[in-house]
């Protein structure tokens, strides 16, 4: 079934990239924080992510994830997740989806922007896209065989406080996240840190794929910060990745980042890579579908 | 599995009902129209008085084509006189567009009218943002702008 799960989203990928109407994206790198730029109103943006990861004491992973990012409105962007991963010497398995929502609170730009995040996920205990490292998260969680892991369910509300600012060319954008099961565990706590800017910031006279104004570079920094009961850096685990994007202008964007732990409780090196392409007017195709009025 | 193909469908239904209330049809195109006119005229003074950095730049209207093409075309239309179906963005070719200073237009990509649909479009570099204004005021206003308005 998840091999079946897994043709039908990658045909479905396949098939609406080649037939839609592309658009030259303008995307950031990351690939853990996020921004203030929500979706356009009525685009569709498929993305496929992959993390390759090294794990001490177990088997080296590769967890992968499709994200399909609309823009209901210019100020709510809505994203449904399906996450799987394949553990080296073990398995392959499905491991749960995640939907979010997020919503621009103020009218216009300022210096400062928030946005208000709210996902839902139900995983099961072999979910390793490591989206978000909150509380106690460490590498050593990740060490039961997918057999043992995959029986361990979890579902949990997260919530995020983005903010964020484009100054200059930079972007800077900074995540507060706060998550909990739903269970009578305690709410945990993470940060997520970033910042990008193009390679050039004037846009050039003609087509070109190589144009530096293609490439935005930038880094994140991200990590848990205990729980409710026990706030701070004890026993927690922290990445930085320097992270790349290349916005072609066939509306694709590819995007690469290696990833380095920063204490003995992270995992060592993580290797992340990712490609997406947004769709315009999905919101108008689907309604002509369903036999809307133009 | 059973669970999460329910919630799967849930959510389905959700995205196509978002989708299908997204633009809801209750005001016409033209009150829509006026009122994202209307936020030119809420440009802070310094704000329209910004002069274009990328006025005597050779290649900006170029550029500014190609980024019209990449982010604008969609809703605005090919030759920005409006877009067509239910996305359709104002013309930026009436003389309420073509009469407002460099800084407005600036001022006004740079915030959006995120209400009314428009976003915000802070996450294109300031000099991008310039050359498309360049581009948008090297259009002039169009022929059929003009015999609309004459009685």
């Amino acid at each position: 079934m998840p091999r079946l799960c897994s043709f039908l989203v990658i045909a479905f990928v396949l098939l609406t990239a080649v037939l839609s109407c592309p658009l030259s994206a303008q995307e950031n790198p990351y690939f853990v924080a996020y921004d203030h730029n929500l979706e356009e109103p009525g685009n569709l943006e498929i993305e496929y992510f992959s993390t390759f990861g090294t794990q001490r004491g177990g088997n080296n992973f590769h967890s992968y994830w499709t994200e399909f990012e609309y823009g209901v409105k210019a100020w709510w962007t809505t994203e449904f997740y399906l996450d799987a991963q394949t553990t080296f010497d073990d398995s392959t398995v499905y491991s749960g989806f995640k939907w979010e929502n997020r919503f621009r609170v103020l009218k216009h730009e300022h210096w400062m922007n928030p946005v208000l995040y709210v996902e839902y996920q139900d995983t099961n205990g072999t979910d390793k896209t490591l989206k978000e490292v909150v509380g106690h998260d460490v590498e050593a969680d990740f060490l039961a065989p997918n057999a043992e892991a995959r029986d361990e369910h979890a579902r949990e509300i997260e919530l995020k406080l983005i903010l964020s600012s484009n100054t200059r060319g930079w972007n800077f954008s900074e995540n507060i996240i706060a998550e909990k099961k739903l269970s009578a565990e305690p709410w945990e706590f993470g940060y997520a840190l970033a910042a990008s800017r193009p390679l050039s910031l004037v846009g050039s006279a003609k087509r070109c794929s190589f144009c530096k104004q293609n490439f935005v570079a930038g880094v994140e920094m991200y990590g848990g910060l205990g729980d409710r009961h026990s706030f701070g850096l004890k026993d927690t685990s922290h990445y930085l990745a320097p992270a790349v994007a290349w916005n072609l202008p066939s509306g694709w964007t590819l995007r690469l980042s290696p990833g380095f732990g920063l204490n003995d409780n992270s995992h060592k090196f993580l290797l992340r890579w990712g490609i997406s392409r947004e769709i315009a007017g999905f919101g108008e195709m689907v309604r002509h579908v369903f036999g809307g009025k133009s | 599995m059973k669970p999460a193909y329910s919630f799967f469908l849930a959510s389905a239904a959700l995205v196509a009902t978002s989708i299908s209330v997204a633009h809801p049809q209750s005001k016409s195109n033209e009150n829509k129209n006026a009122e994202v006119y209307a936020e030119l005229g809420k440009a802070p003074e310094k704000a329209r008085n910004r002069a274009n950095p990328m006025e005597n730049d050779s290649d900006s209207i170029a550029a500014g084509r190609l980024l019209f093409e990449d982010h604008c075309a969609e809703c605005h239309g090919e030759t920005a006189e409006g877009g067509k179906g239910r996305k359709k963005g104002p013309s930026l070719r009436v003389p309420e567009v073509q009469n407002a200073t460099p800084g407005t237009l600036f001022w006004l990509l740079t915030n959006g009218v995120v209400r009314k649909g428009m976003p915000v479009w802070s996450r294109l570099p300031e000099p991008q943002r310039w050359q498309l204004v360049r581009y948008l005021k090297s259009l002039g206003v169009a022929q059929s702008s003009v015999a609309e308005s004459k009685p």
